[in-house]
């Protein structure tokens, strides 16, 4: 049984030019692939440049060397087959949750009559049917989270990269989003490459978690297959065995990475 | 506070000021007259001037005459400010090569070009109308300026990643930002249109809420200038209760509170 590979990154390189010439190397060299089906989490030390090496798979970055293969064809320009969901705000703050999220098909050339029911469908399918008409600062942050999420999944995308989607929202929040998200995701199960910096919630989501070393020059230093059973329920599974097992084996590796992390950054603020 | 509270308060403010300057200027304090009739007349005098006016019905031409001046400076220096910004915006070379001369025009009080205006429109509404629209343009154009290259770094990349075509992150993007920004300083703007307009027809004009004023002041009728003011005031709060209103129906989207960009 072969399952396609969906996202691949082949020895990706990503480097930036400072304002005084000299060259940051972000990333060293990431190989990294995301099979059809499947979902992934890189997880990091802050500043490690895994969201860099997201933007490289979306094609906003374009990496220093190497390549990306999307479906097995290189990727040229942005990635078409990818929905993104950004750590930011990123909803059109002019327009209210539902053209927000029937935008995704307009801009496919969906007439709006055919786009807003189905708009209307997504938003009930993330809880939010009764706030359509809400603009985004009237939505609170795990509101407009959903919207986006819809504005996304509306467009039906094969491949899902999430920027630590759920990063600024509270404890409670970002449990009931993940539930959210694995409910959609089990739906069809595209593959998806997701990033965040909380171990607990990359091995509650994923099918394999990657781990990344501490930046500049960060590779990627571990990959751990998540064997625990699906559907799960974000709730339940962090009381499971086997999470504790695989959670103390990965935050072995990842623990002197994210120390590594903070000293390099106190010691950057030093020099400066 | 209750707004009934609120109302009397303010309305107590103008009999204050207008019991005080009647009084001061008819009672003599310590054997003299602290505000003379002939530089401050008095409210009575003023007040049956303004009556004067709206009763024989000379006041509805001039105030036509200053609306359409402040519409249409509006107007025009509205649309030329969005498309002027949205343009350099877009196209940092030309706003780089334009800089010097857009600062040094904007550095130039307006009232000079008045004359020259005056020379060129001739002392119909058209001179009024362009020295009102180099004041609105100059304000809208910075908005929409900032306004367009200020679109937030993500929302932009969403719009990418949602497949947006450069025309489409125009029309969804840009074009919304900078109309918010336009928006955002349209009780500025506005107000300068009047500005524009009662400011050219002070300097030359034979209609008009400023030709009022002059007239008035050229034959020391000081009740008629101020008579003027007054009207003057009460025609800008109405615009700009109007532009409330358009406010609040364009910028629904905005959060009203100190909000995030």
């Amino acid at each position: 049984m072969t399952t396609p590979t969906a996202v691949a990154l082949e020895d990706a390189k990503v480097a930036f030019r400072l304002g005084d010439g000299r060259v940051y190397t972000a990333v060293e060299k990431a190989h990294l692939t995301v099979a059809q089906g499947e979902f992934v989490a890189i997880v990091g030390p802050t500043g490690c440049g895994k969201s860099t090496l997201l933007n490289v798979a979306a094609g906003l970055l374009k990496p220093a060397a190497g390549g990306v293969r999307i479906f097995d064809r290189p990727l040229a320009g942005l990635n078409r087959d990818a929905g993104y969901l950004f750590q930011a705000d990123a909803l059109f703050p002019w327009k209210t949750a539902l053209d927000n999220v029937a935008i995704g098909l307009e801009i496919k050339g969906t007439p709006r009559t055919e786009a807003l029911p189905l708009a209307q469908k997504w938003l009930t399918s993330v809880g939010l049917g009764a706030f359509a008409g809400r603009y985004p600062h009237m939505l609170s942050g795990g509101q407009r989270k959903r919207v986006a999420l819809a504005q996304v999944l509306i467009r039906d995308p094969k491949i899902l990269l999430m920027d630590e989607p759920f990063g600024p929202l509270d404890a409670q929040t970002r449990q009931v989003m993940g539930n959210l998200l694995l409910d959609l995701w089990n739906a069809d199960r595209k593959a998806v490459l997701f990033v965040t910096h909380d171990l607990e919630e990359a091995i509650a989501l994923a099918d394999r978690v990657v781990i990344m070393s501490a930046g500049p020059s960060s590779r990627i230093i571990g990959d751990w297959r998540v064997n625990l059973q699906r559907p799960r329920d974000i709730f339940e599974v962090r009381l499971d065995k086997e999470f504790h097992a695989l959670h103390r084996e990965i935050w072995s590796v990842l623990k002197d990475e994210v120390m590594k992390g903070y000293a390099q950054s106190t010691h950057a603020a030093e020099a400066v | 506070m209750s707004r009934a509270m609120l109302l009397a308060l303010q309305v107590l403010v103008a009999i204050v000021c207008i019991a005080l300057w009647q009084l001061l200027s008819s009672v003599p304090v310590l054997g003299k007259i602290l505000l003379p009739p002939f530089f401050f007349s008095n409210p009575v005098d003023v007040f049956d001037q303004i009556v004067k006016w709206f009763v024989s019905g000379v006041i509805w031409k001039h105030l036509w005459i200053t609306l359409v001046e402040s519409i249409l400076a509006f107007v025009i220096g509205s649309l030329g400010g969005v498309l002027i910004g949205f343009w350099f915006a877009r196209q940092p070379l030309v706003a780089a090569v334009f800089d010097p001369y857009v600062k040094m025009v904007n550095a130039l009080p307006r009232v000079v070009l008045a004359p020259i205006f005056a020379l060129w429109l001739g002392l119909g509404i058209w001179s009024k109308v362009a020295l009102g629209v180099t004041l609105v343009f100059f304000i809208v154009f910075f908005n929409v300026y900032q306004g367009v290259k200020e679109v937030s770094r993500t929302v932009l990349d969403n719009g990418r990643m949602l497949g947006m075509s450069e025309g489409q992150l125009m029309r969804h993007v840009y074009w919304p930002s900078a109309l918010s920004w336009m928006f955002s300083s349209l009780h500025t703007s506005v107000g300068f249109a009047v500005v524009g307009a009662v400011v050219g027809e002070y300097l030359g004009s034979a209609a008009g809420l400023g030709y009022l004023i002059q007239q008035a002041e050229g034959v020391f009728d000081v009740a008629g200038v101020f008579a003027g003011m007054f009207v003057l005031s009460a025609f800008v709060i109405l615009i700009d209760m109007g532009v409330t209103l358009v406010e609040r129906r364009l910028l629904v989207w905005r959060p009203t509170v100190d909000g995030r960009g």
